[in-house]
């Protein structure tokens, strides 16, 4: 079988390369058919991909051993689902992964633009050449079917990956890393092209969308994996490969706005391409980082010998996609002009310029222990304080922006017209405020801006919601007639759920530690835990240890809490196994953690109670929802758009 | 081993197909020339962008008009140009569209 896999491969790799070769050939020469000829290669290039991805499967699920990729993440004892998701457990199924996706993409992204035949042509060639990076890493420099004698049996796969949410958590951050492919292939097919009209920001649209929801839901499920699987009481702590897939999310997510002013106004055609280049290599560098094991991280499961060659190929990217903006230059800039500083398109820009400060302001913390190393020889990184003063600095106001954006005209707001708007979130937001300053919460400054600014943008979105109504008639026909509008307004909700609910779990949370004897208990936050008895079980490939604590409040039994943590024998390792609450009434969580179990029976107990944070779980879905409102097809614009490009088939 | 190299052949002559397909379909055809947009029609596509995002924009200035996000004053200054636009691009695409009917009714 592993034969079949590397043969594939090897297809797969020459099928990608005559993509880059033949296709660059075709659309230079303008050779029509074989600039098909190049399209259907890449579309085999998924098929044969398929079916190398399929042979690892197999070899995963029969637990082969003779494959050494099998051997290195698996173990007979390791329940089948893990094992089927030590696919992308390790470098070389991770790069089989980023391939899958890819091919598969490109060749839908091909089948649904045939009909723009100069600029899928030229979109070809730039697909293929991305495509064979990774097919050469995985034919030459990083193979999965590399086979030797099988041993008795695997090394397993690590503890902390052996969580469900590891079943979708890095899929789905692979299909927002990889989609954002599709959008940079298309800008520089168009750039050589030639071509500086909206085709490519038609024919990516939703492209993007769907690769920045999977890459946003990606990290929700990362962030909800850390916080139920890692056990230190958080759900995001400023990780280089957490900071990784944040990243390209907020340059996608500047993207998204920013094109919309093209769209409209005809404006930032330069901003756009270089906004999309950004995103692009963001995420192959996110990609870098977590497989490289460059940088210290929780998620540096494996060192590998890659780094030398992602960095070469971003460097590559960037020259390329640089240099091909700079020749273009002339041809993308506009006439049009920023009429007004007070406009819709105005706090575009403001958000803009946030969102990529933000994104580089983490990017100079990612890369400092690289940079410090080289240059001085010791490596420094930057910590959690660093990070929270830029998330401070550039994220709160980005927040106020998203209530006062959809208040603003677009082109010209007069200061009237802005008072009449603004008059009702302004007051909210003020009365939020001083309650809340009344109520004690002014002991975190940063927490009592993020709530009164959610409340404003609350109050915004409500507001657009009810004038809107009224002005059609009904929410439906409101919401249809414009539904990337009204979609974003409902990702806008989500995002003050998660501020809220980052806020509260942060800024005001409560931690208390303590050994406890059997018998014994301690406060937190109003509630009372006492420590009852130890139990064991034995799981399937691990044996697991937990405390029975006894939750109560103002007396009354509240729930059984069951900290512990769990030995791996194959592994030889331990990890933690949190307990937590979810309280319906704060829509927080009592968090419990063991930190150390003695022999004599002592508990090292930890116990967070964290406001709010379900609010940050109930995010995600808000979030999912108003990218499928904003995502879904609209027949009206639909037939528009086929109108326009009937008569110019290119 | 047999059954990879067999699965492996039959990949391979997949492939080789689907790459040389539009060669074999089209062995002697009139012109393998790929369709490249002439200065007309790039202009086209550029009136008909600006006709679509001159509609949107009266469109999106009415909406909030009525939302009460443009006043009145706003609304009367900005209505106006943003017509002229509109008109100017819808009467720079017509002659255009009739002439190339006309092409179209009279070939040769």
């Amino acid at each position: 079988m592993a034969d079949l896999g590397r043969a594939a491969l090897l297809l797969s790799f020459a099928l990608v390369a005559y993509a880059l070769v033949g296709g660059s050939l075709a659309a230079w020469k303008r050779r029509r058919r074989l600039a098909f000829s190049a399209q259907n290669a890449l579309v085999a290039s998924f098929a044969t991909t398929l079916v190398a991805s399929i042979v690892l499967w197999i070899a995963l699920w029969r637990r082969d051993l003779s494959f050494v990729y099998v051997a290195q993440h698996t173990s007979r004892s390791l329940p089948l689902g893990y094992a089927l998701s030590a696919f992308w457990g390790g470098q070389e199924g991770s790069l089989l992964l980023w391939l899958l996706i890819l091919t598969g993409y490109a060749s839908l992204a091909v089948l649904l633009n045939r009909r723009s035949r100069e600029l899928i042509a030229w979109t070809v060639p730039v697909l293929g050449g991305i495509a064979v990076f990774f097919a050469l890493m995985l034919c030459f420099v990083s193979s999965p079917f590399t086979t030797a004698a099988a041993p008795a049996d695997g090394a397993g796969m690590v503890p902390s990956l052996q969580n469900p949410y590891m079943l979708a958590h890095p899929p789905m951050l692979y299909l927002g890393y990889v989609g954002l492919t599709i959008p940079f292939a298309f800008a520089m097919g168009a750039l050589l092209a030639r071509r500086t009209d909206e085709r490519w920001i038609v024919a990516t649209r939703r492209w993007t969308l769907a690769a920045w929801t999977f890459l946003g839901v990606g990290q929700l499920l990362g962030a909800h994996w850390a916080y139920v699987e890692i056990g230190w009481g958080g759900y995001y702590a400023w990780d280089p490969v957490e900071n990784a897939a944040l990243m390209p999310w907020l340059a996608a997510t500047a993207f998204l706005h920013s094109v919309m002013i093209q769209e409209k106004r005809g404006m930032l055609k330069i901003w756009n391409v270089t906004l999309v280049s950004l995103a692009f290599c963001l995420s192959v560098f996110g990609t870098f980082l977590t497989r490289s094991g460059v940088i210290n991280s929780i998620h540096s499961f494996s060192q590998s010998s890659l780094g030398g060659w992602f960095l070469g190929f971003i460097v590559v990217v960037t020259v390329f996609s640089v240099a091909l903006i700079y020749v273009r230059l002339p041809l993308l800039r506009t006439k049009t002009k920023l009429e007004s500083l007070v406009s819709r398109e105005a706090t575009f820009l403001y958000n803009n310029l946030l969102l990529v400060a933000l994104a580089l302001t983490i990017l100079w913390g990612v890369v400092y222990p690289l940079l410090t190393q080289a240059v001085n020889g010791e490596t420094r990184s930057v910590s959690k304080p660093y990070y929270d003063f830029f998330l401070h600095s550039f994220g709160l106001p980005l927040l106020l922006l998203m209530g006062i954006g959809p208040l603003v005209a677009w082109r010209r707001a007069s200061l009237r017209a802005l008072g009449k708007t603004f008059a009702v979130p302004a007051a909210v937001s003020v009365v939020t405020g001083a309650v809340l300053l009344g109520l004690g919460f002014g002991s975190s400054p940063p927490g009592l801006l993020a709530y009164t600014f959610s409340a404003f943008v609350a109050a915004s979105i409500a507001l657009e919601f009810v004038r809107g109504r009224s002005a059609t008639g009904s929410l439906r026909r409101l919401v249809a007639r414009n539904r990337r509008r009204y979609g974003g307004y409902i990702v806008h909700a989500a995002i003050v759920l998660l501020a809220i609910g980052i806020a509260g779990s942060s800024a005001y949370q409560t931690i208390r530690e303590r050994s406890l004897q059997r018998g014994q208990s301690m406060q937190a936050a109003g509630y009372t835990l006492t420590y009852e008895s130890l139990e064991t079980r034995q799981l399937q490939n691990a044996q697991q240890t937990s405390a029975v604590i006894n939750v109560s409040r103002s007396g009354s039994h509240v729930t059984t809490l069951h900290p512990g943590k769990s030995w791996f024998p194959v592994e030889q390792s331990a990890s933690n196994d949190v307990s937590i609450y979810h309280d319906p009434r704060s829509l927080g969580d009592v968090y419990t953690i063991a930190d150390g179990i003695s022999k004599n029976g002592t508990l090292d107990l930890k116990v967070l109670v964290k406001p709010l944070v379900n609010l940050v779980w109930a995010a995600g879905f808000v979030f999912v929802f108003g990218s499928l409102v904003a995502m879904w097809p609209d027949a009206v614009e639909q037939r528009k758009l086929a109108d326009r490009y009937a008569a110019v088939p290119v | 081993m047999t059954l990879a190299l067999v699965l492996g052949g039959i990949l391979a002559v997949f492939v080789v197909v689907a790459v040389a397909r539009p060669f074999l379909r089209e062995p002697a055809p009139l012109s393998d020339a790929l369709d490249e947009p002439g200065e007309l029609e790039r202009r086209r596509l550029s009136l008909a962008e600006e006709r679509d995002r001159a509609l949107a924009a009266l469109k999106e200035l009415e909406f909030d008009h009525r939302t009460g996000k443009v006043s009145d004053e706003d609304y009367r200054r900005l209505v106006g140009p943003l017509r002229r636009r509109a008109a100017e691009a819808l009467r720079a695409l017509e002659p255009r569209a009739e002439a190339r009917h006309a092409r179209v009714a009279r070939p040769g």
